[in-house]
């Protein structure tokens, strides 16, 4: 229905960029050939284990069109984790990128193709297109397997009434302007991909797609396209910084930078807003089970938050502002929970656990008294010493206040006395010592908070998503600092 | 003639080009466009030649429609020279709420 209406009225606008540019119109024609491809195809759900590329929008649209889920698995898994999960989407077509085939091997109910048979499909002016749009509200649009940094990957369901509902209360059709165009880097296998295919239909905008995320690559796609739109995950951001602080030359055509999928040091907020002056930043909060953003902190907010002298409006900067018009927040015992038409909270095989429509984010956050929502981080990940729940996003932010400290991580590790203790990983850019370090926590926060140790390494883990990977430090550091 | 609202279903005027999606509301309403009654999608569309003044003002892509409570929403995804009403009485379209650009 969106490509329909995209195709209809904004048939002649360019839907993705690059050497071989495609209209909205060219879009749908490929996705309803590539549709009735698959409606013939006996397969259950379509899946897709690739970078980016245009078979990304028009197998999601020809998917959809067909009536089968679209399931974008991540590509960097290790082999026997991409096996596990592509086995629960059986059958199914998986449609890769050079060397998946090899990768995956022989699976019972998995057939494969390459992704450029997919495209010459889409090509193929001898097939016929799909009559008809498809799109039954309440069937599933997208399987998409949560990052599982807590454990097994489950597969979130979001319906087509789910992501409709996001892009019809929260956007206007057609409304980008012509000249508008959206830098896409993050994997297709985030909801950020699947998202911004949508809103970026929806809204009629051009898209410059990068095939993975590369700092010196995406500075020099947004400069030779003239992207006005880009989204980033936090560790994408700050490097982008680090080219532009570089060569100087600033990003002129770029005009609204939004930025979400993990939490973002307000020191590279503030980074950001010097380096980039003129460019709108907007600092999005959603989940996989929210169909994406539920929460938006706007370009004024971030303006009138960094010029501000009042602390608690200064604060803002590191909150991801007030809820979109389709969602309503509350949070109950200091957890965020959400309830709107685009909140899924549905796992295969587990239902949708929601209570009266309220799903709980595990994220741990607070609203202040104008209703700006501060996210502290994954509930999981509190830290319980002596009885006591502790923060890591509290100290890691203080922490990251000291000028030697590039890079924080907080987490608790077993203790025979407490249950959980403190301990922190730092990444320097200055000298400094662990107790000075510990110091500084101790006199803003108060001793329960302090890490009792601190371990300095070169980098933090984070899987490709910007996501931390807590579990993997936790075992690091028990194994580390233990007795 | 009624229809039974129900988020994501689909209906066509009958004497226009006009398509809509239900947004939001349930029931049965008597949903016109051009003045008559509106049909599921599936049913087909009519030419035109009866739209009947006032309802003549036509649906423009991508507008959302709604009633004076709100009860009701449908987003237009075919434009077309009539325009929406439930009854006699006409709906009209719902203010934008520009938000900043999140993906």
């Amino acid at each position: 229905m969106i490509l329909e209406m995209a195709s209809d009225s904004l048939g002649d606008r360019i839907a993705l960029d690059g050497r071989e540019p495609m209209t909205y119109a060219q879009l749908a024609t490929r996705a309803r050939r590539v549709a009735t491809y698959l409606a013939k195809h006996p397969c259950e759900n379509v899946v897709l284990v690739d970078l980016n590329s245009p078979a990304v929008p028009i197998t999601l649209f020809g998917a959809a069109i067909a009536g089968k889920p679209f399931a974008p698995v991540n590509y960097r898994l290790a082999d026997d984790r991409l096996r596990a999960i592509i086995k629960r989407t059986t059958p199914c077509l998986v449609i890769g990128g050079t060397g998946v085939s090899e990768r995956i091997g022989d699976i019972e109910g998995v057939e494969y193709i390459d992704r450029d048979v997919l495209l010459a499909v889409g090509n193929d002016e001898s097939l016929p297109e799909t009559d008809g749009w498809g799109c039954d509200p309440d069937s599933t649009a997208v399987l998409l397997f949560t990052s599982g940094t807590t454990g097994d990957p489950k597969a979130a369901v979001l319906r087509h009434r789910n992501l409709a509902a996001y892009l019809v209360s929260s956007l206007e059709f057609g409304s980008a302007g012509e000249d508008e165009a959206t830098i896409v880097s993050v994997p297709p296998y985030h909801i950020a991909s699947v998202s911004s295919v949508l809103s970026t239909t929806y809204v009629g905008r051009r898209v410059v797609q990068l095939a993975s995320f590369d700092p010196q690559h995406w500075v020099d796609n947004v400069r030779r396209y003239n992207v006005t739109h880009a989204m980033v995950v936090p560790t994408m951001l700050n490097r982008i910084l680090d080219v532009i602080d570089a060569d100087g030359e600033g990003l002129p055509s770029l005009r609204s930078l939004a930025y979400g999928g993990g939490p973002m040091p307000m020191a590279v907020v503030e980074r950001a807003i010097t380096l980039l002056p003129g460019v709108d930043l907007v600092n999005a909060y959603g989940l996989t089970e929210t169909s994406s953003t539920i929460s938006v902190l706007g370009p004024d907010d971030h303006l009138v938050a960094f010029y501000s002298d009042e602390p608690h409006v200064r604060a803002r900067l590191g909150s991801v502002g007030r809820p979109l018009p389709g969602v309503e927040v509350e949070i109950r015992d200091g957890v965020i929970f959400v309830r709107g038409d685009q909140v899924s909270g549905e796992y295969v095989g587990a239902g949708d656990g929601l209570d009266d429509g309220w799903f709980n984010t595990r994220d741990a956050g607070y609203l202040d008294d104008d209703g700006y929502l501060f996210v502290q981080g994954r509930v999981d990940d509190v830290i319980v010493r002596g009885g006591e729940n502790l923060s890591p996003g509290e100290i890691e932010a203080v922490l990251l206040e000291h000028p030697a400290v590039d890079a924080a991580a907080v987490v608790g590790i077993p203790d025979v006395e407490w249950g959980e203790r403190v301990v922190a990983v730092v990444v320097r850019c200055d000298d400094c010592t662990e107790e000075e370090l510990r110091a500084h926590v101790r006199a803003a926060l108060r001793s329960a908070s302090t890490p009792e140790r601190i371990a300095f390494r070169d980098e933090l883990p984070f899987n490709e998503t910007g996501k931390l990977l807590r579990r993997v430090l936790r075992e690091e550091l028990a194994a580390e600092f233990a007795d | 003639m009624t229809v039974s609202l129900k988020p994501g279903a689909r209906y066509a005027s009958t004497v226009c080009s006009t398509e809509v999606v239900v947004v939001k509301g349930s029931g049965d309403i008597d949903l016109r466009c051009g003045g008559a009654p509106m049909n599921p999608v599936d049913d087909g569309h009519g030419d035109g030649t009866g739209v009947a003044e006032p309802f003549n003002e036509g649906t423009l892509v991508g507008k959302r429609y709604t009633n004076d409570d709100e009860s009701v929403e449908f987003l237009c995804t075919k434009a077309g020279d009539g325009s929406l009403s439930i009854g006699d009485t006409a709906l009209f379209v719902k203010g934008a709420k520009p938000l900043p650009s999140s993906d």
